[in-house]
């Protein structure tokens, strides 16, 4: 009752079949038994023992490498049970029953002999030995049982959409009840039904969005049942949701990324965020790209911001530093090893650009070039990912604007770059621009770091930025 | 294009429709000669698990024909330490791969190419497919000595092998492939099928190693083409169809939907190494550490590619136990994976003691572990 019809890609021909059959009604008519799902485990069935069926070739014997399954577990016919090899064939052995596993003939990389039981397989006695599958289904009615509708005698009323309605849903409208005049079965009624028998939860009709303002001494009264009669929805099918929660551990990496964020939180962490103009930075990164690629490196603006970092913090070297565990020695550390997140599949990871205070700006391109075709082939060394001193996150490349960047110990601050947005600012002359803006957001521990030396770096920072020729002052 | 629901007669519908020369009456008789347009041994490998799964080979034969960019293909039940150099592999960006089928591992390149026969489960049938491929060596080339062995090489000058067999049987479809050595690159393919690992003890199917040899070496005349084409030759003769190559392309999901998804599970870390069966390591090397060299004795349990035990003895004190309980509690669990390590090690770093020495020693003794994987 299909009909079959194929279209070449290429235009060569359009070919129909020769029959094409019409969609008949009459055809709904099936006369199925309705089947149960059986849920216990119960031994009450006939254990079959599954045997190894010929390999081919004349193979008499194979050994077991994995197991699909385990004693306990339902199978179906065709799942597969087993992978055994024998001379470089690898064979998936599939089940032919219906059934619970109850015995495995044979461990991991034992020799497993065809024409010998493989598994011991329960079968539901009531079945026989080809058992068909449990399914949970609604019998399909037929048609004549839609128009000549009865009830205890009766015909039911019912609006050809109504009939309709409950059709598509396999609804007997014996089952329903009518609210309507005369016992008239109505389209909510069949709705309210469905959702009963479902559980489906039903949005409410927009008719109904209009509350009346109750005086708060009222309780709620039975007014969310009468508005849950009247729910127009037009819901044709029953939604069932079978997806499973599925738990695993935390291992590795990730292990040690929920001992390393704990220990952040111990800090007291104060956020300081500002806006940054680039659009004099853009246009100067278009004019220095060609220079960099024609020396083969790839030019971004992670290296302006780095370098404008750490000019920074040889103004404010306590945000350089680290504070010992007790809490008494301040470390100022000498080397500025900037720190760049990276999204890898892993997750995020954070190698380092050595010393930034002796580096150039295209110095630092190369190596965060570097970094990042080894982040990705999943290659970062232990020294590139150990000696950090102060962290930027780029996230802008993701997306969003501000953020609240958590600080990696045993570092004291932390700045994450938004996305670079096209605005409309104020230039000096009060006239409206268009700008390249981009938002940091610092976070620093409080403990040592107060909120003017985050302010007053974040400042420098910014106008080394929003003025590149004045980082040509201060570059050592 | 409007499908058929049934997938079985999808491939043979839209591929045979797309050559010119094929007619209606093709598609009720005709087995089938395609190629791969791509070099990608992940996309290849997901190609024979598509038609193996969803072509109809109860009346008809396929003959698949494919060859890869730089990649070592290890069988379905194999120890990918154990069979080769990982450390080689991610140096030269050779691709790693796990197949279905059973046998030993592989190098592929561009000078190899890659046959695969599917049948029926019934029509399975190694021995005519192999003496297909030496009738076709032989028509090409008549004074080539080659030929089958019953472990299902072909040898060159009954020494050589130039090609390895492995198979993959289902319930109803099973396929034979094999490789044949054109002109492949001999020195990696050694250095990359050797393993450097020590100390592995594992029931995973070993490789047998061989000798091998190019075919190009017997016959600097013979390309991959020619060898392609006479094989897809002899093969139509067989089969009684055209000599007619379909092209196919493993990325396209109109004419193999649910093909991308395939190649997907092929890379995935838990298939290529975490199919892995169960293995132990126990190993010691010498960790050189400033002016002093070191033994250390380390024993380990891989079970699914991850570290379930995990014992490293060092000398006394090297480190403070607190520090190497907290290495061993961060390895456990985790994938034996250079990069998982490195990336865990360094992480956990940052909640350790802020000294110096202690570090850079933490660092050591995590890079020589890696080492190991």
């Amino acid at each position: 009752v299909c009909i079959h019809r194929v279209r070449s890609c290429s235009g060569i021909r359009f070919i129909k079949s020769k029959y094409v059959c019409v969609f008949d009604k009459s055809a709904l008519k099936f006369s199925h038994q309705q089947r149960l799902f059986r849920t216990s485990a119960v031994s009450c069935g006939q254990i079959v023992q599954f045997k190894l069926s010929d390999i081919g070739e004349g193979i008499t014997e194979v050994t077991v490498k994995e197991w699909y399954i385990k004693e306990g577990d339902s199978v179906s016919q065709f799942d597969s049970i087993c992978e055994v090899q024998s001379d470089k064939a690898s064979v998936t052995i599939t089940s032919r029953y219906d059934g619970i596993i109850r015995k495995l003939h044979y461990n991991l990389d034992e020799i497993a002999y065809v024409g010998k039981p493989l598994v011991d397989i329960e079968i539901d006695a009531s079945k026989g030995v080809s058992p068909e599958e449990d399914v949970v289904e609604t019998p399909p009615m037929s048609h004549e049982e839609h128009t000549h509708q009865e009830i205890k005698g009766h015909k039911t009323l019912a609006t050809p959409a109504v009939r309709r309605l409950a059709m598509e849903n396999n609804i007997k409208l014996s089952e329903v009840v009518g609210t309507g005049k005369d016992n008239r079965i109505l389209k909510e009624d069949i709705l309210n039904y469905l959702a009963k028998q479902t559980g489906a939860i039903l949005p409410p009709s927009p008719k109904a969005e209009i509350i009346p303002p109750l005086p708060k001494s009222e309780t709620v009264p039975a007014v969310p049942k009468d508005r849950a009669r009247k729910i127009p929805v037009p819901v044709s099918r029953p939604i069932v949701f079978s997806g499973k929660d599925k738990t695993e551990p935390v291992t590795g990496f990730h292990k040690a990324m929920v001992k390393t964020m704990s220990a952040a939180l111990k800090i007291p962490h104060f956020g300081y965020c500002d806006e940054i103009n680039l659009t004099q930075l853009v246009q100067l990164r278009e004019e220095l790209k060609p220079l960099a690629q024609v020396r083969g490196v790839k030019l971004s603006f992670m290296p302006f911001f780095i370098k404008a970092a750490s000019l920074g913090l040889l103004q404010y070297p306590i945000l350089n530093a680290s504070l010992d565990e007790s809490c008494q020695n301040v470390t100022y550390k000498a080397s500025h090893n900037i720190g760049v997140a990276m999204d890898t599949e892993q997750g995020l990871i954070v190698p380092n650009v050595k010393n930034v205070q002796v580096s150039s700006v295209f110095e630092i391109a190369s190596e965060l070039n570097r970094l990042q075709s080894l982040g990705s082939a999943g290659q970062l060394g232990t020294n590139d990912l150990t000696g950090g001193t102060f962290t930027l996150s780029n996230i802008g490349t993701i997306g969003g604007t501000y953020a609240k960047p958590v600080i990696l110990p045993p570092e004291v601050a932390i700045g994450a770059l938004g996305k670079i947005q096209v605005l409309p600012r104020f230039n000096g002359k009060g006239e409206v621009v268009k700008a390249q803006i981009m938002n940091v957001s610092w976070s620093a521990d409080h403990r040592i770091i107060d909120g003017a030396t985050m302010a007053r770096f974040s400042n420098l920072w910014k106008s080394y930025l929003e003025n590149p020729a004045s980082m040509l002052l201060d570059l050592k | 294009m409007v499908l058929q629901s049934s997938l079985k007669n999808c491939l043979q519908l839209s591929c045979v429709l797309r050559t010119p020369k094929a007619g209606f009456r093709s598609t009720t008789s005709g087995s089938l000669i395609i190629q791969s347009t791509s070099n990608d041994i992940y996309q290849n490998l997901a190609v024979e698990d598509w038609i193996h799964d969803h072509v109809n080979l109860e009346n008809r034969q396929v003959l698949f024909l494919w060859r890869n960019s730089p990649a070592v293909v290890i069988g379905r039940h194999q120890n990918p330490w154990q069979e080769c150099n990982l450390r080689l592999l991610r140096q030269k960006n050779i691709k790693l791969a796990r197949r279905r089928s059973g046998g030993g591992t592989v190098y592929h390149d561009l000078g190899n190419i890659n046959l695969t026969f599917f049948t029926s489960r019934k029509k399975y049938e190694r021995m005519e497919n192999l003496k297909l491929v030496v009738k076709a060596l032989k028509a090409l080339r008549p004074q080539l000595d080659v030929h089958v062995t019953d472990r299902y090489d072909i040898l060159l000058d009954r020494h050589y092998k130039i090609s390895g067999t492995a198979a993959k049987l289902g319930r109803t479809s099973a396929y034979h492939h094999c490789t044949l050595l054109c002109n492949a690159d001999k020195l990696i393919l050694s250095s990359a099928l050797k393993s450097p690992y020590t100390g592995l003890k594992s029931n995973a199917t070993p490789s047998v190693p061989a000798s091998v040899k190019n075919l190009f070496e017997k016959d600097p005349s013979l390309t991959c083409e020619m060898l392609l084409d006479a094989i897809a030759e002899e093969y139509a003769a067989q089969h009684q169809i055209d000599h007619h190559i379909t092209l196919i392309n493993p990325a396209d999901e109109t004419v193999l939907p649910g093909i991308n998804n395939k190649t997907k599970e092929l890379q995935t870390w838990e298939w290529v190494y975490g199919k892995t069966p169960k293995f132990s390591i126990s190993t010691c090397f010498n960790m050189v550490y400033k002016d002093s060299v070191l033994d250390v004795k380390v024993d380990l349990e891989v079970k699914h590619g991850r570290i379930e035990v995990c014992n490293i003895d060092l000398p006394e004190q090297w480190l403070p136990p607190a520090l190497s309980s907290e290495l061993v509690k961060g390895l456990t669990g985790s994938k034996f994976c250079p990069n998982e390590t490195t990336t865990l090690a360094t992480t956990l770093l940052r909640v350790c003691p802020q000294d110096e020495e202690l570090q850079s020693r933490w660092n050591v003794l995590c890079e020589n572990m890696v080492m190991l994987m």
